[in-house]
């Protein structure tokens, strides 16, 4: 709980949205601890999205993730009132949204939020500067400025020489780089990203994806990425969340998700991720035994395992991981291959850690770490 | 249904066929035991025609002292009236040099040097048709009406688009507007309109809004959600969305209401002139009560040309906003220079020419048709007089009649259980009520009579419709050389406005009952042709290639396989063939039809039968509804939308 | 915008006189070419009713008054009773052919004021019951009513369900049809042709093929000098017997054809006025032009033209001075 609520970017507590007739209801009485089916059979409701809370920092990208049905499209609108909330409290910024007044609203929607659709909402009668330009124009920006700050956006997501073209003459990829062009345009403070690439092939993803991080590192904005794919949100993600009907199950690290699942479902999830990619030597070194030579090569804690591989097989001794000018402990090959085989029992976290346990609170408290 | 339901595990089962074929039984037995008993034989002095005749006499005495007339319903008949001897000025002023340009430049900048020479070809015509003067009246009329429908429907649309709640509550009411043959308009136009032009315009517009609420509701309900989301998280207000994403993402479609507008009322202003409106329609009545084809066939071919001109032009304009299929031939300046000149040519020839050369179509021009015309239907009246006398005289005699005999000496209440069972049966309790109530209505108008022979008219009708529908649908459906040689037919067949199909009924049978069923027959054709081989195409190839492997023969293919999974659009179209069928069966009225469409016909033109007519009016609706509900759960729509594009 | 609209609509009202609109307010017509030609006055709208005879009138006078005086005549397609209501809306002008009618002439002469009497058209007119001769022939006494339920099985046709067929015309014109036959108690059932054409074609079928046939027909017609008709005698008419329209058990009177014009065609109409109400000839004038356009292939305006030549002396005394 180390940074205070108000250098936040985002906050969210007790967020509740309930579809149907009678939702208040729903809410305050005991049905809102029925599970989604039971739910829906006695009262008609759907409840989207359940009782979450996240920080977001400032310069971050969060990265929602669940498969569908699990409320993440719902959370995202929520956030800027595209689907306005039952329940629950969101600030941005600072400011609280739930109270601001509509004209507030869609000022916070033209000046500080931004987002990007999964199928792109790009309006085909105009051309690409103009979808670019859109939210500018409904600021009321002039048609020469608009256009230059436009054309200025076009040459940084790579879409030089298509400010003519209409949308439908674009291929996928390059639509969603408008769509990205035209959130960018506005220069927002924080991004929200609607699945955007999930309607994409894998190749032009990739391509994607390397652009968001190329463009966060540029621009360094604040970003809350939903995803339904594992490897994206793992590849962009700074922090995860991992929802499932409607209720956040896990915060943490990439590495924190894969090394130390809250539960069985979250478990299930990461079990296909290649570890060795994600996991650092930090979650498998362990006390040297005595006796154990300890002149071995020295690697970082922060390491990933895959990376240590080379410098275990060029030494017959054991590594020596440190974390700092602290040794945190040895990892030698029979580790290394024990862990790559995937026998080895779960592996443990490291023991500084407040490490893995179950439920919610631990998973906001380690996300407003 | 009802006696398969009762039966409990324990009895034996009976089979399928049992509870039906009891029901009918039970029926034919009822019928043979009350006949002539109960029945409501049709008295020209009913006490509600009575009523409606002197609400009439009232409403003609009050008129200019009643307020809501001083105030309300006289200003706008003023007010139409204005607009539409506006445009009839307007057109007339241009001359025919005029009016031909300004309609090729209209052509010409929409749709291309084609479109353009479509236009000034097909308003020639209607000179060389000789009927330039009435063609303009219909112009005229098509255009008041037409201006007065987009001006409500098209914010109406808008609104409606946007609220799912005004949707809701119009939805019905358009539905009834739909069903509603144009007939039934006529006698509360006159009620309150008088005759005369602006009673005919109110009437078209009627008929012709439905298509311009529900086209643009469906345009502005169907943009993308995922646009007007990125609208809205960008901060636009409902105000922008609607400029800026709405209206031109729903535009292409939203000529297309427009295009449908036009149609709409084309086949409706002829109708109109029943009440004395100007124009082609006009033409037409004098050669039905004249059984002149040679007068008729020049203005129906007129109208068949307007509307053929009026829809390329309008769908060219889509089709441009569309932004696909293809730019239009040539770049922009080139249509824009191209229709300026035309239409600077025309108007300028207009004032140029000698004014006796330009005040109407130079008599030397036309075409003299009605001669030869009415040679060849002589010579097919003549030469077909035995095949067409024998088909109307077995119609007639061995299904009509006794059909109209059955109906008619039935008692009401009979009638009504059977109704009530077969909408039960075919749709489900509340259209089963619906249906009953409107039934009930029926009879309480006291036109039991009239509508029962209605009915029989519309069931002979649709069984003739659905055979030809599903022989030539199914025929399309498996040739592709059959199906291309059709669809143009049934294009143009669905341009035409429902009066023109009168003439060659007329031409080859006479005045009679079965005239009007013939009619109705080819008038309903085109559509139920339609949905049986869209039914039929729609069947997934992967299922007809496992029953082709499996070796099924063609005709095997056809009754197990492709008809049972086209039944959902061949209910669509009997539905659809029902409602299409009535209307015309009710025109027929003109053509020897009898019953509730001569009692309309009759309620205007008689001033004692008024309020008979006015009865048969509503009666033809509740009939429509009725008939619509009994067979509206077959074809379960899916979307309120289905019916839209007909 | 509203308020604009509001403002617009306000003008319109006073702009149609602070009373509220009448229903005789009607917009000007402009519907008419720009006047062109001869020394225009005007445009005249003689009511076109359904039958060929009136359209000879109609288009006799409509020759003359373009041609001769120099007005725009149009010719609307409305039918008898329509057209009265046509002299309140101002869509008519001119009833060139009228059958009687004396409820509406009370109605629209007497209380509403907005048509007068243009004085007669010289042509006798009577309304009947007609068969084939051939059938007087065969059938001695078919032309007594009493005996027509005997010959009833005779005029039975696939319309007429079980009775025998009476065939009537144009739903618009006069008839006691229904009442007749109720008060006659005669097996008869009123099938509608539709009109005069089919009234024609059925009498000529009746003649060549030898069909029975028992129709509404009437006087002054040309298919009396091609077809022999006989009437069937109803019970003679007396003074009065048609007051009550569904008593009425009487034949048809013979009446004096006269011509109706609105009110404010009489008072501005001048000549062309004049005109119409000079305009008087024979059933024979009347019978010669119908023949030509009906059987001569002639429109109505060469069958005019063709009188007019023949007939000059005749015209040439309407024409006002």
């Amino acid at each position: 709980m180390g940074d205070s609520p108000d250098s936040a970017a985002i906050e969210v507590d007790g967020l509740w949205k309930i579809f149907g007739p009678g939702a208040e209801r729903v809410l305050e009485g005991d049905d809102r601890f029925l599970d989604p089916a039971a739910l829906r059979e006695k009262t008609g409701c759907t409840a989207a999205v359940r009782d979450v809370g996240f920080t977001v920092r400032p310069g971050e990208v969060f990265v929602v993730m669940g498969l569908s049905g699990s409320g993440k499209s719902t959370l995202v609108r929520c956030l800027i009132r595209l689907i306005e909330p039952t329940a629950g409290r969101i600030s941005i910024d600072g400011e609280d949204i739930g109270r601001a007044s509509p004209a507030r609203l869609r000022d916070i929607r033209r000046h500080q939020v931004s987002m990007v659709f999964q199928h792109f909402g790009l309006l085909p009668h105009r051309r690409v500067i103009d979808n670019v330009a859109y939210g500018l124009e409904i600021q009321g920006m002039a048609k020469a400025a608009r256009h230059a700050r436009a054309a200025e956006i076009l040459s940084l997501v790579g879409l030089d020489g298509h400010a003519g073209s209409y949308p439908d003459q674009l291929s996928g990829g390059m639509q969603q780089r408008v769509g990205l062009a035209r959130a960018l345009a506005v220069d927002p403070r924080v991004m929200l990203f609607d699945e955007p690439f999930s309607a994409l092939d894998p190749l032009i993803r990739r391509d994607m994806q390397a652009e968001v991080i190329r463009l966060h590192r540029e621009v360094g904005k604040t970003m809350v990425f939903i995803t339904h794919d594992l490897s994206e949100a793992l590849k962009l993600g700074e922090r995860i969340a991992i929802m499932r009907d409607g209720r956040i199950v896990q915060v943490g690290t990439p590495e924190e998700l894969v090394g130390a699942p809250a539960d069985d479902y979250v478990a299930d999830f990461v079990r296909d991720v290649p570890r060795s990619h994600v996991l650092t030597l930090r979650w498998i070194c362990r006390d040297p035994e005595p006796g154990e030579p300890l002149d071995g090569p020295e690697l970082p804690a922060s390491t990933l395992v895959k990376d240590a591989i080379a410098a275990a097989s060029a030494s017959s001794r054991p590594i020596r991981v440190v974390d700092g000018d602290r040794l945190a402990g040895v990892v030698d090959r029979v580790d290394l291959l024990t862990f790559l085989s995937g026998l080895s029992h779960h592996p443990g976290p490291p023991s500084e850690d407040s490490g893995r346990d179950s439920g919610q609170d631990s998973g906001r408290a380690r996300a407003s770490a | 249904m009802s006696v398969a339901a009762v039966s409990s595990p324990s009895r034996p089962h009976l089979p399928r066929w049992a509870a039906p074929a009891g029901a009918v039984v039970l029926f034919a037995v009822a019928y043979l035991a009350f006949r002539g008993t109960a029945t409501l034989p049709h008295d020209d002095e009913a006490a509600p025609f009575v009523a409606i005749t002197e609400l009439r006499e009232w409403v003609d005495a009050n008129k200019n002292s009643n307020p809501l007339f001083l105030y309300v319903v006289n200003y706008v008949r003023l007010l139409v009236g204005w607009i539409h001897v506006t445009l009839a000025g307007a057109l007339h002023a241009l001359g025919w040099p005029g009016l031909i340009g300004l309609m090729g430049a209209v052509g010409w900048a929409t749709g291309g040097l084609r479109v353009g020479l479509l236009g000034v070809a097909g308003f020639a015509a209607f000179g060389v048709l000789g009927v330039w003067e009435s063609s303009v009246d219909t112009l005229a009329l098509v255009g008041t009406a037409v201006l007065l429908s987009l001006a409500t429907g098209l914010p109406l649309g808008v609104w409606a688009g946007r609220s799912p709640r005004l949707r809701r509550a119009l939805n019905p009411v358009l539905d009834v507007m739909q069903i509603m043959p144009t007939f039934a308009y006529l006698a509360p136009m006159v009620l309150f309109f008088q005759i005369g032009a602006p009673a005919g315009a109110v009437a078209t517009m009627i008929y012709a809004i439905p298509p311009a609420i529900r086209i643009t509701a469906l345009a502005i309900d169907q943009v993308s959600p995922a646009a007007v989301e990125a609208s809205t998280s960008l901060g636009a207000t409902r105000w922008h969305t609607l400029r800026k994403v709405h209206l031109p993402l729903a535009r292409s479609t939203m000529t297309l209401a427009v295009n449908q507008t036009i149609m709409m009322a084309l086949s409706m202003v002829v109708i109109a002139n029943l009440i004395s409106a100007p124009g082609l329609g006009s033409d037409i009545i004098r050669g039905l009560s004249r059984q002149n084809v040679g007068i008729m066939l020049p203005a129906g071919l007129a109208i068949v040309v307007m509307a053929v001109v009026l829809d390329r032009t309008t769908m060219a304009a889509a089709r441009r906003h569309r932004g696909d299929g293809g730019q239009p031939a040539g770049p922009r300046w080139t249509r824009v220079a191209g229709a300026a000149v035309l239409a600077g040519a025309g108007v300028t020839l207009t004032y140029a020419l000698p004014a006796a050369l330009v005040a109407g179509w130079p008599a030397g021009w036309v075409l003299p048709m009605a001669g030869p015309v009415n040679d060849a239907v002589r010579w097919a009246e003549t030469t077909w007089y035995d095949v067409t006398e024998s088909v109307k005289n077995v119609t007639s005699e061995v299904v009509l009649n006794p059909l109209q005999e059955l109906l008619t000496s039935a008692p009401w209440w009979l009638v009504a259980a059977a109704v009530l069972l077969l909408a039960r049966w075919a749709s489900g309790w509340r259209p089963a009520l619906t249906a009953l109530g409107c039934l009930l209505a029926i009879a309480l108008l006291g036109l039991w009579e009239h509508s029962m022979v209605t009915l029989s008219m519309v069931v002979v009708a649709v069984l003739a419709v659905l055979g030809v529908g599903l022989v030539l649908g199914v025929a399309a459906a498996r040739s592709a050389w059959f199906s291309a040689v059709q669809r143009p037919l049934l294009d143009a067949a669905q341009t035409m406005p429902s009066f023109v199909y009168l003439l060659p009924a007329l031409a080859l049978f006479g005045p009679t009952k079965f005239t009007a069923i013939f009619a109705s027959v080819i008038y309903a054709a085109p559509p139920v042709v339609r949905l049986v081989e869209e039914g039929v195409r729609k069947v997934p190839p992967a299922v007809v290639e496992a029953a082709v492997a499996a070796g099924s023969t063609p005709g095997q293919l056809l009754r197990k396989v492709q008809l049972p999974m086209a039944r959902e659009s061949i209910l669509l179209a009997a539905n659809q063939g029902i409602v299409l069928t009535l209307a015309m069966v009710v025109l027929g009225a003109l053509v020897g039809g009898g019953a509730l469409g001569y009692d309309v016909v009759s309620g205007f033109s008689q001033r004692t039968n008024f309020g008979m007519g006015f009865a048969a009016g509503v009666a033809i609706v509740l009939l429509g509804i009725m008939l619509d509900r009994i067979t509206q759960g077959a074809d379960r729509r899916p979307s309120p939308h289905r019916r839209m594009f007909r | 915008m509203k308020i604009r609209l509001l403002a617009g609509l306000l003008v319109l009202g006073l702009a149609a006189g602070c009373g509220g609109a009448k229903v005789e307010d009607t917009p000007t017509s402009a519907a008419s070419p720009p006047a062109t030609g001869a020394s225009g006055g005007g445009t005249v709208k003689i009511a076109i009713n359904p039958w060929v005879g009136y359209e000879a009138s109609a288009n006799v006078v409509a020759h003359l008054l373009k041609n001769e005086l120099g007005y725009t005549v149009e010719l609307p397609e409305i039918k008898e009773q329509l057209a009265w209501e046509g002299f309140e809306t101002g869509d008519v002008d001119v009833i060139i052919e009228n059958w009687g009618h004396p409820d509406l002439k009370k109605k629209f002469i007497e209380e509403k004021k907005v048509a007068q009497e243009a004085g007669s058209t010289g042509n006798k007119g009577v309304i009947g019951w007609y068969i084939p001769k051939w059938m007087a022939d065969e059938h001695p006494g078919i032309t007594d009513y009493k005996n027509l339920n005997k010959y009833a099985h005779l005029f039975r046709t696939s319309e007429s369900g079980g009775k025998g067929q009476l065939l009537f015309g144009d739903p618009s014109y006069v008839s006691n049809e229904d009442a007749l036959i109720k008060n006659l108690k005669l097996d008869l059932k009123v099938v509608t042709g539709g009109s005069e054409a089919a009234l024609i074609k059925a009498a000529q079928q009746a003649q060549e093929q030898k069909k029975p046939l028992l129709f509404y027909f009437w006087d002054p017609h040309w298919l009396f000098s091609k077809t022999e008709l006989v009437r069937v005698n109803l019970p003679a008419y007396t003074e009065g017997c048609d007051a009550d329209p569904k008593k009425v058990a009487c034949d048809y009177a013979e009446m004096d054809l006269d011509k109706i014009v609105s009110t404010k065609f009489a008072q501005s109409g001048g000549k062309a006025y004049e005109l119409v109400k000079n305009f008087s000839w024979t059933n024979e004038d009347q019978n010669a032009v119908a023949d030509d356009m009906t059987n001569n292939g002639m429109t109505g305006e060469q069958a005019a033209k063709k009188w007019i030549e023949a007939n000059p002396a005749k015209w040439q005394a309407w024409i006002p001075k």
